[in-house]
């Protein structure tokens, strides 16, 4: 094998903030003084808050050195499943900062913010043009905000036909978002299970559906990478009992332009700007979930919407049957523009591209690693797809230890132990941003890794042994938390 | 397309492996039925250079800093953010990671998390913080299915001092769980009027807003009292982060849960979001948090090292039992939050916070000078609520030619304060910038 990509480095070691600092050090310009001080009666202040004090040059090398103890996008390969870690665009960035937009206040009068509301009428007829769907909602700040949404449209639609149904139906291969959300609306979740091509079939749905579900909560394609081809008669058996289907859209990379959901049957989905389009995801945020859906489902959205008269814009809360809001403004707005300028650098015909590409690059890695790894669907995948570690439990192998290992060769891991209906899943998304040498790396690396794991499994039982820490103590974290100093 | 690496030889070497003709080939297995017939109606694609031009318009179509003053608080806050922060959270391994979920390439991500959660600790006076919500209204309607969570009750109040559009967000969430919402009065001092508890019976919370949305330092005390007395859960909310640095904190007061909006310790204020919702509570409550955890533990060499934990309260792990269905949150604005404060110290935390108060008193003095009446005597931090005549929208209009936005109109929100204005001081205005206010005001 060629030189691998992991390796040992130049990597600081940095002291938590509180450690370092000296008395009297200040890391920022304070603000002329041109007002006299004003009385404040003394019961009202506290004590100063216990605070580092330290040079700019401190919190410089500080975070400096943090930073390099972190993998990124930037750094190399990031084939996590479900979570699409594309290549986040530096001009999304340039655009999020230009204090035009940075530098605004959300209540300013309309007339003062015609930039920032024309971008949020565009960008919402765009998604709604790439998903099929008649209407679209910006404010929910992350996907699983964007379920809670959506499927209080739902609660809402159905309540205004007089109607109360307590269940929500639930596939077994759902992120854990989905039934966390459904309930978080006083719906019960009911598990329908994938047959053995991994797919949902009208049987199982029709078995569950009745007129006390509120509809079915699909990802599709789903957590397998698998399309589920049965999508429009389920549909239609939802439908059939009055109940509507809320769609997943976490996996929309792989059908862009491709398929279009207002078509299949489903009534309310989600996109995550973080996830399809390109916005960064920021060690764990911010991110965007805006919600798509039909029209019978418009009149409930979350206010204020952004109208359009004689080309001006302005906000409106003129919407009676609005389910209110989710977010304290219009949800999160420097985001948008990011995703807005990925679609506007892309088009239409690039979009589609991209997501072609993306499922090209996961059947090529199926393809190349089902001789190395087992593969539960030995079906065409889309842009993602799930391997296990069954082929290597043998030599006690787990796939945890081949997670560990991928690090010491410079690979961020793919998701595992998800989704639950495979044990020891190990689901594999490389996106479109990964080229074909970069992709034949993991290949290559992936079967060292495999013939470590029958010749030398300690390699990987002790891995990852290029890294800063390895194998914290998890358990005791817990049971034992210090989550502050 | 410069994102996308693909040759054409790439591509066909590719397809062969993988035993297909072409890439629409890869999709056969989609039904032509759920297939997009025509292209995609988008604009573009722009160059980066058309695209340059295209953005600069509609940010140009933007009122801001510092052509403009505005005098607005109400849930955003213009505060200075140091070139050293924007710098350092730019660096893209903080930006373009992903959920620490594998702590040995994200300690960057973790440590910085851990370091958040004991500054905002320190600065709440609370027992334990979670790696950030949202933004401070969906922290609130947190904090009460929380609280109803916790003590099993399905009624809380809230008071009507506690910002319009946090209530909005409340109200949304709590309505599919059928639980009541009532909500507290407010007295002529600009505080809530906490004597209406002694009417309300199985209560599972009591939320203020501290400072509320009319500037007003509420007494915190008392709600301790009144909401321990009931057996529920005090909650204090917040929506200037900054404020903290000069007031009593919550956490002193006893508070169960302190939640808000941290905007202001160093984060854009773009049109609204990305904001950082900040969750706080006592120790004793921590495993019905929502959200994610950073703990401290050992590698095992022995070294420190920083892990996600408690996921057992999280959607990953409890699914529908979860404590919340967060996962994705504002992990990079919280990180810029700690940068802030870490560059702002003690010091300068308290030095800057007073300066906040000490301007917005001096604008309330002026107001005061040339005649104009301050409606609520309680103290304020850098927000308060003034009394103009009933012919001010003319004058107000005209200082937005002048590019001078003189405060909120509060009629919108409480009916019965039409007239009124909520004015935000912070120490990003100048004397001149006050005193240029006052005079286009009067005249």
């Amino acid at each position: 094998m060629r030189e691998t990509l992991g390796t040992t480095g130049l990597v600081m070691n940095e002291p938590l903030l509180w450690e370092k600092g000296g008395k009297g050090r200040c890391g920022f310009s304070m603000p002329r003084r041109d007002v006299e001080p004003s009385p404040i009666d003394e019961g009202l202040v506290g004590t100063v808050p216990d605070f580092p004090e330290l040079s700019e040059v401190d919190v410089v090398r500080h975070y400096t050195r943090l930073s390099q103890w972190n993998y990124g996008v930037d750094t190399g390969m990031y084939p996590l499943g479900s979570c699409t870690m594309k290549y986040n665009p530096k001009v999304n960035e340039k655009y999020a900062g230009l204090p035009g937009f940075a530098g605004a206040h959300p209540l300013l009068p309309p007339s003062m913010v015609q930039g920032a509301l024309k971008l949020m009428y565009d960008l919402e007829r765009f998604l709604s043009e790439i998903t099929g769907m008649d209407a679209t909602t910006l404010q929910p700040a992350a996907g699983a905000q964007g379920e809670l949404t959506g499927t209080m449209l739902i609660y809402a639609f159905l309540k205004s036909k007089g109607e109360r149904r307590s269940k929500f139906l639930i596939p077994d291969t759902a992120h854990g978002t989905n039934p966390a959300s459904v309930s978080l609306c006083d719906f019960h979740p009911v598990p329908v299970k994938s047959n053995e091509d991994g797919i949902l079939s009208p049987e199982a749905v029709a078995e569950v559906m009745d007129e006390d579900v509120a509809g079915i909560l699909v990802t599709n394609p789903n957590t397998l990478g698998l399309f589920e081809e049965n999508i429009r008669e389920i549909s239609e058996i939802v439908h059939g009992k009055g109940g509507l289907v809320y769609c997943d859209g976490a996996n929309m990379n792989a059908v862009m332009g491709i398929v279009e959901m207002g078509k299949i049957g489903v009534d309310v989905m989600h996109v995550n700007l973080h996830k399809t389009f390109s916005t960064p995801h920021g060690g764990g945020g911010p991110g965007s979930g805006p919600v798509c859906l039909r029209e019978h489902l418009e009149p409930f959205l979350p206010v204020p919407r952004v109208v359009r008269e004689n080309r001006i814009y302005r906000l409106s809360s003129d919407f009676p049957h609005s389910i209110g809001k989710v977010h304290g403004f219009y949800g999160n707005f420097g985001v948008m523009i990011k995703a807005y300028s990925y679609i506007m650098s892309m088009g239409p015909g690039d979009l589609r591209k991209a997501s072609q590409l993306a499922v090209l690059n996961a059947n090529y890695i199926k393809e190349s690693l089902k001789t190395v790894f087992n593969l539960p669907y030995d079906r065409p995948c889309m842009h993602e797809c799930v391997f296990s570690d069954k082929r290597l439990n043998v030599h006690k192998v787990t796939t945890l230890d081949i997670a560990k290992r991928l690090m010491d060769y410079g690979f961020h891991p793919p998701t595992i132990y998800f989704p639950l209906v495979v044990a020891g899943a190990i689901m594999v998304e490389p996106t479109e941003s990964e080229s074909k040498e970069t992709l034949d790396q993991f290949i290559e690396t992936c079967k060292a890794i495999a013939k470590e794991a029958e010749e030398a499994p300690e390699l990987l039982h002790a891995a990852p042994k290029n890294a800063k820490v390895r194998r914290l103590d998890e358990v005791t974290a817990a049971r034992q938390p210090c989550l502050i100093d | 397309m410069r994102y996308l690496p693909h040759t054409d030889d790439d591509i066909s070497g590719m397809l062969k492996v993988v035993g297909a003709g072409s890439l629409k080939e890869l999709f056969s297995i989609v039904p032509e039925d759920c297939r997009k017939k025509e292209p995609l109606n988008l604009p573009g694609p722009l160059t980066e250079w058309e695209l340059d031009r295209h953005m600069d318009s509609l940010a140009a179509n933007m009122a801001t800093m510092p052509e403009y003053k505005v005098f607005v608080g109400a849930g955003s806050y213009e505060h200075f953010v140091p070139s050293s922060v924007l710098s350092l959270l730019g660096r893209s391994e903080f930006v373009t990671s992903y959920t620490p979920y594998q702590p040995e390439v994200s300690q960057g991500t973790l440590q910085g998390i851990f370091e958040y959660q004991t500054l905002i600790c320190r600065l709440l006076g609370s027992e334990v913080a979670n790696a950030s919500m949202y933004d401070g209204a969906s922290a609130l309607a947190e904090a009460l299915l929380m609280a109803a969570r916790i003590t099993k009750r399905k009624k809380v109040a809230i008071s009507r001092l506690i910002h319009p559009h946090y209530r909005e967000v409340v109200n949304t969430y709590l309505w599919p769980t059928g639980y009541e919402v009532l909500e507290l009065p407010y007295l002529e001092s600009g505080k809530t009027d906490l004597s209406a508890l002694d009417e309300m019976t199985e209560l599972g919370a009591v939320a203020l807003q501290s400072p509320n949305f009319f500037g007003c330092i509420e007494d915190l005390a008392t709600l301790g009292q009144k909401a321990s007395g009931r057996g529920a859960l005090s909650i204090v909310s917040f929506t200037e982060a900054l404020a903290y640095g000069l007031l009593r904190n919550p956490g002193s007061y006893g508070a169960d849960i302190v939640c808000g909006e941290g905007q202001s310790l160093g984060i854009p204020q773009s049109f609204g979001g990305p904001s950082l919702g900040i969750f706080t509570s006592r120790m004793k409550y921590v495993r019905n948090m929502p959200g994610r955890l950073v703990g401290k533990t050992l590698d095992q060499a022995g070294k420190r090292g920083y892990v996600l934990t408690l996921a057992t309260r999280e959607q990953h792990i409890r699914r529908e039992r979860a404590t919340s269905n967060i996962c994705t949150n504002q992990g990079l604005c919280a990180l810029g939050a700690a940068m802030y404060m870490a560059s702002l110290g003690k010091r300068g935390l308290r030095e800057l916070a007073k300066l906040n108060y000490d301007k917005a008193q001096y604008l309330k003095g002026r107001l005061k000078e040339v005649g104009f009446k301050i409606r609520f005597d309680s103290p304020t931090f850098n927000e308060f609520v003034v009394e103009f005549p009933s012919d001010f929208g003319d004058t107000y209009n005209r200082l937005l030619d002048q590019k001078i936005v003189a405060g909120l109109a509060l009629g919108p929100y409480y009916p019965e304060l039409a007239n009124h204005y909520l004015m935000g001081v912070t120490e990003t205005k100048t004397k001149e910038d006050i005193d240029t206010l006052v005079k286009g005001i009067e005249s």
